[in-house]
């Protein structure tokens, strides 16, 4: 959270971008845009743009990192060079090392692990273009490659932020909400188990203030949600033309 | 290496849990006893060795005189590192940091960076050119569970006890040393859960069978100043509720027994 308190983050109670404070910005995510990997998704949320791509279940290397009992999910979250305004040095950073480990650790939960000993399930973020809540873009679209992939999986996991601006608690901070204001809280969320299976926080917010964030979260990733499940419906679905129609109708009688 | 808790060990656990009890005996939420010990290495400018239970964790405190971040000219610089080092426990290896100790160092950054803890503008000396950088150092020397409180206790106790060093210094343009500028306490407290139950300050073969990990830290003001919640398995939003509560009134003892044992004023 910035400490820069002059930049003005709400205008007569309206959000800079003209949200109101339960709003999500934008999301499209399609399934299945890779050709090598096994499973992929590509996500645009706002102005981030992020790429997703799972390989595996395959053999894990190095071997001392096998499970003997089940799969590895391995994420890595790597932002491009170019994804943000001063060029990020590539390779890993502290801030992705972090992030990898958590996003692993959520994902890990909804799959079927114990049906691949000894293998690994790779997951690869790619941050192309980065604008607040680049975590939860990964996290989401990570969990659509996955199932892309044909992984077998209990459920997809969404995940979404909700913060803290000029003492309003408000859903999915944009990049200057983000920058400028004084708490954000991401959040991994199963909806059909109804768990929390990533969980972060920084800023100040008051015990009653965390209650509204994590409100506003969950029922946003209820909405992702519904959002990945279409994506996944869109990539999966055929479509008939009325002969192929007629003649599924004919073989039905 | 990788430890492997045996399976006769894994089921005691969890059927001593199932019965509401701990493998030391102590209540589910209820600290080791916890040792801190302020101004431990002379040679830093401020430091503290914390053991809790046989725990055993030493943060130490660097300053220099460096260049401010661009998009904060007039602010001090704070970096937070931890070395989980192979005396503190078979399972480390030397090397360059790995993810957990990765984790670690930004938990207990986020804790007092994001808190405001110290005030990093009275720790500029030329707007836009000079600031002190304080290197935050965790130094893991026995390793039985429980580091992010460890830790994040130690490198508040080392910032309390810091000085910044401006007699050494011709940079810093100050004849005199001052106290770090500290405007917060902040203390984490970490949660462990194992199958239903929630325990507090989990020893390594509590951490071993953990299935999730919370850490909440609170500021003196009742605020939550950040949270981080780890490992593979879940925690229901009521789990998180309980979680924050407890933290609110175990962190409000802890920083007292911190403030006991530091000798500060104005705070």
């Amino acid at each position: 959270m910035g400490s820069n308190k002059d930049i003005e983050l709400l205008k007569d109670g309206e959000r800079l971008d003209g949200r109101s404070y339960d709003e999500l910005r934008d999301i499209n995510i399609e399934a299945g845009v890779l050709k090598r990997a096994d499973g992929s998704a590509y996500l645009e949320w706002g102005k981030n743009k992020i790429m997703a791509a799972v390989y595996g279940p395959r053999e894990m290397h190095p071997r001392h990192a096998q499970e003997t009992t089940k799969a590895v999910v391995r994420a890595r979250y790597n932002m491009a060079a170019f994804s943000v305004p001063d060029r990020k040095r590539p390779g890993p950073d502290r801030r992705s090392i972090e992030i990898s480990k958590l996003v692993s650790e959520a994902l890990e939960k909804v799959v079927f692990t114990e049906r691949y000993p000894r293998s690994v399930i790779d997951v690869f973020i790619e941050v192309l273009q980065a604008s607040a809540g680049t975590r939860c873009g990964g996290l989401t679209a990570a969990s659509v490659a996955l199932a892309d992939a044909g992984i077998p999986m209990s459920d997809l996991v969404a995940s979404c932020a909700s913060g803290k601006i000029e003492g309003q608690v408000v859903l999915d901070l944009g990049k200057n909400e983000d920058n400028y204001g004084q708490a954000d809280v991401p959040v991994g969320y199963i909806p059909r188990t109804d768990e929390i299976c990533l969980l972060q926080m920084d800023g100040n917010l008051t015990v009653e203030e965390y209650e509204e964030a994590m409100e506003l979260s969950i029922d946003a990733c209820k909405d992702i949600y519904e959002i990945q499940r279409e994506a996944l419906r869109q990539r999966y679905s055929t479509e008939l033309d009325e002969d192929e129609i007629e003649k599924i109708k004919k073989g039905v009688k | 290496m990788k430890e492997i808790l045996s399976n006769i060990t894994k089921d005691y656990l969890h059927r001593l849990l199932k019965e509401g009890k701990r493998i030391d005996g102590r209540d589910m939420l209820e600290y080791r006893d916890i040792k801190i010990e302020p101004d431990w290495a002379s040679s830093a400018e401020g430091s503290a060795r914390v053991k809790l239970g046989e725990t055993d964790v030493i943060v130490g405190i660097k300053m220099d005189v460096g260049e401010p971040f661009p998009d904060t000219p007039n602010q001090g610089v704070l970096t937070t590192s931890a070395e989980l080092i192979p005396m503190a426990s078979p399972e480390y290896e030397s090397g360059p940091p790995g993810e957990d100790a990765t984790e670690l160092a930004r938990v207990v950054d986020r804790g007092i960076r994001e808190s405001g803890a110290v005030d990093t503008t009275k720790l500029c000396i030329e707007e836009g050119e000079k600031v002190w950088v304080i290197f935050i150092d965790i130094h893991v020397l026995d390793f039985d569970g429980n580091l992010f409180d460890a830790a994040g206790i130690g490198a508040m106790t080392a910032l309390l006890d810091g000085t910044v060093p401006a007699s050494d210094f011709e940079e810093a343009e100050k004849e005199e040393d001052f106290p770090l500028p500290i405007e917060h306490v902040v203390v984490p407290t970490t949660f462990t859960k194992i199958k239903d139950q929630i325990i507090l300050d989990s020893v390594l073969e509590e951490e071993k069978i953990a299935d999730a990990r919370l850490t909440v830290t609170f500021n003196e003001e009742d605020e939550i100043v950040a949270m981080q919640k780890g490992l593979r398995g879940v925690f229901e939003y009521e789990d998180t509720l309980e979680c924050i509560q407890k933290s609110k009134e175990i962190g409000a003892e802890m920083r007292e027994r911190i403030l006991d044992k530091v000798d500060r004023e104005n705070i």
